[in-house]
């Protein structure tokens, strides 16, 4: 057996959190609120902490229901929390400029899903179309991680790059439990503590630029040219 | 044996660098930095001669030496080596930044260590880790100055890498799912278990995975058009910090594609990665030329002809097997040590000269007849010509190019060759033959910033009057694992 096959009760509770993760991220897309961005990436990881736990359960990954709770603790806890304490040392609460205005990226993100379904169309194994849950599975995966790149593209304040970063790896996290409940646990954990420094790293530089240019936003950042 | 040598390579290093955070005083510092790289230089040489060729695996499979990763390990081993002596004139020279010189130091250190770190790692997962840890360490050494232009550079580099690194990870994660239909859901994951599995699987779902790993280390690697972090953060790291940026990193990153691209070695879509390898680099160099001959800030000057030799390196490493991968690996060495140079002697005309401009820099070799005469020796061979290495680079992989089913790009990097030529060196003329600066540039120079050139600029041209014959071999048995089946 080469991809997990989940049961009829089982691929409908993925179905329901892979969805409700996808959601979250129009919710993202929607809201010009930093704050809110922060939230529902939360609910988000707390999401996919679900699903780790019950891929664990139910497929018997014992090591996988250890990721669900460091997921819950690290993305869903932790990282939430220095973000906001970043946003409060930063002084801002909104992208005070939007490039597009929400209604329009909330169609630019239906139509990357509808891409990402198409994609998904065409990786199953041997040239065959994947099985619903692997289907299911690939396309939330490249879904959420066109709207993470479609949120770096169109925002312009720094944490919500740091946040579209964010958001880009728990659409691949989320694609990966499900398809490859097996991979390495090592590799999991670094990940994991891979995005803490990534935050951290941009916490520091984010303290630099408010100190030295007096502003986050990107548009400020237009010195280096030609 | 070997092993134990690896593990002193990385203790040494890390020591150093942990020995640079603790202690205040900077001549500590610079002394134990250069120290470790002096170790390390002379570990991977002899690493270089033991190793066998089929490469040997440890930790179950978790590390790998192997002669192309050692072959990358040298060329960091080198530029670290080099760059610790120019570090120590230069950076003294800065001097608002003196109390924080220990901190450069041990940050200096700390991302020598992830470039080492990255080629030894066997499993590409791992590996996509120690990438990442190499873009952040540097970019607090792109940061160093905290002026905010180099914060803007750093910030962009931050955002730009990961973002790119978040599409490699995809990638390795639909490698790994692929593996998975002929695996069973749970195996070890290395590069050569990836290659093995690679064939079985639908051409569509491999070529898709190739496709988001390379756009993800091309990202690292500078390939147009995912290059825009890379002269910002080349042009406002300090000199020596861009040496190691340019000469070592660009090539780990690089390792990442050629890893990736072994592993499609037996699939059917392994012709049509090449040519979409030889496709990045050929954008890469366009980019460049473009660039180079409208440039009037030094740094990015040299910045943008790393662009250049980073894309002639994947032009032949899609060019394949034997004559393109030997000239691209050629290419590889001789582009670290050249462009170190280049950085060296931009770093010291900046300070003479208190500008990064062009414009600015006039009539080097009236100032400084030693150092001006080396980075003017530098600037020729970096753009490939003779006598020095880079030619025979460039040569031997458009050889190859010509046996290959890509013979269009043969032509379209003669002719950017040229045009880069012309361009790269009208600048030298100008700073070199112009009328008189209007103030005289501070000529004090401390030895450690020219003794580097002078090594560097030394070993090119010896590399290109003569091609060590064991450099040869080498080359040619790492070649023969290009070659498709």
């Amino acid at each position: 057996m080469s991809t997990f096959h989940p049961n009829g009760l089982a691929a409908a509770v993925f179905s329901l959190l892979s969805i409700s993760a996808l959601i979250l991220s129009f919710v993202m897309l929607a809201s010009h609120w930093i704050k809110n961005h922060i939230l529902a990436f939360a609910i988000q990881s707390w999401v996919i902490a679900f699903l780790s736990a019950f891929i664990g359960v139910s497929g018997h990954y014992p090591e996988l229901i250890l990721i669900a709770f460091l997921t819950a603790l690290l993305r869903g806890t932790f990282l939430p929390f220095l973000l906001i304490r970043l946003l409060d040392q930063a002084h801002l609460d909104r992208e005070f400029a939007p490039l597009v205005q929400p209604s329009s990226s909330m169609v630019l993100g239906a139509a990357l899903v509808l891409l990402a379904y198409t994609m998904a169309l065409h990786l199953g194994p041997g040239a065959r179309i994947p099985d619903p849950t692997a289907l299911m599975a690939l396309t939330t995966m490249l879904a959420i991680t066109l709207i993470g790149f479609l949120m770096l593209v169109l925002r312009t304040e720094a944490l919500s790059h740091l946040l579209g970063l964010l958001v880009i790896e728990n659409g691949i996290f989320l694609g990966s439990q499900i398809l490859m409940p097996g991979m390495p646990l090592l590799l999991e954990l670094v990940i994991l503590f891979d995005l803490l420094i990534i935050v951290v790293t941009f916490g520091i530089l984010v303290r630099y630029l408010k100190r030295e240019v007096g502003s986050t936003d990107s548009r400020v950042l237009r010195r280096l040219v030609g | 044996m070997l092993w134990n040598l690896v593990v002193i390579l990385l203790a040494v290093t890390a020591l150093a660098s942990a020995g640079c955070w603790l202690t205040p005083n900077a001549r500590i510092a610079e002394g134990l930095n250069f120290g470790a790289a002096a170790i390390d230089c002379t570990l991977v040489v002899i690493l270089l001669a033991r190793t066998p060729a089929r490469g040997i695996e440890t930790l179950d499979g978790y590390l790998l030496l192997d002669p192309l990763g050692l072959w990358v390990m040298l060329c960091t081993a080198l530029v670290y080596l080099l760059a610790s002596l120019h570090a120590i004139g230069y950076m003294r020279g800065m001097h608002e930044e003196s109390a924080r010189l220990n901190r450069f130091y041990g940050l200096f250190s700390a991302f020598a260590l992830a470039l080492f770190l990255a080629p030894l790692q066997n499993n590409p997962g791992l590996f996509w880790i120690s990438i990442e840890l190499t873009t952040i360490v540097s970019a607090f050494l792109v940061a160093f100055q905290r002026a905010p232009e180099t914060i803007e550079a750093a910030w962009k580099y931050v955002i730009i890498a990961s973002a790119g690194l978040s599409l490699a990870l995809l990638g390795t994660v639909l490698f790994y799912w692929a593996g998975t239909f002929a695996a069973g859901p749970s195996y070890n994951m290395t590069w050569a278990r990836f290659a093995t599995l690679a064939p079985a699987v639908n051409p569509t779902l491999i070529l898709l995975a190739f496709l988001l790993v390379l756009t993800g280390f091309g990202t690292k690697v500078g390939l147009a058009p995912m290059h825009t972090w890379l002269p910002d953060a080349h042009s406002e790291a300090p000199a020596p910090v861009s040496a190691l940026l340019s000469g070592a990193l660009l090539n780990c990153a690089m390792l990442g594609v050629v890893r990736y691209l072994l592993v499609l070695r037996q699939t059917r879509v392994y012709p049509l990665a090449q040519t979409i390898l030889v496709a990045f680099g050929a954008l890469s160099l366009l980019v460049a030329a473009l660039f180079i001959t409208r440039q009037t800030l030094i740094k990015r000057l040299a910045a943008y002809s790393s662009l250049e030799h980073m894309g002639i390196m994947a032009i032949g490493f899609g060019f394949g097997a034997p004559f393109g991968v030997i000239g691209a690996l050629y290419q590889m060495l001789n582009h670290s040590l050249t462009k170190s140079a280049v950085f060296f002697g931009a770093g010291n005309a900046m300070h003479a000269y208190h500008s990064k401009q062009i414009a600015k820099i006039r009539r080097v070799l009236d100032y400084f007849p030693m150092s001006g005469a080396l980075w003017l020796a530098a600037a020729v061979a970096i753009t490939g010509a003779p006598p020095f290495g880079l030619f025979w680079g460039e040569i031997t992989l458009l050889r190859g190019g010509m046996a290959s089913a890509n013979t269009w790009a043969v032509a379209w990097t003669g002719v950017f060759l040229i045009v880069i030529f012309i361009g790269f060196l009208k600048h030298f003329r100008v700073m070199y033959f112009g009328r008189e600066p209007a103030e005289p540039p501070d000529t004090t120079l401390h030895w450690t910033q020219v003794a580097p050139l002078a090594l560097a600029v030394g070993t090119v041209l010896v590399l290109g009057l003569w091609w060590p014959h064991p450099i040869w071999v080498y080359l040619s048995a790492i070649a023969r694992h290009f070659e498709p089946t």
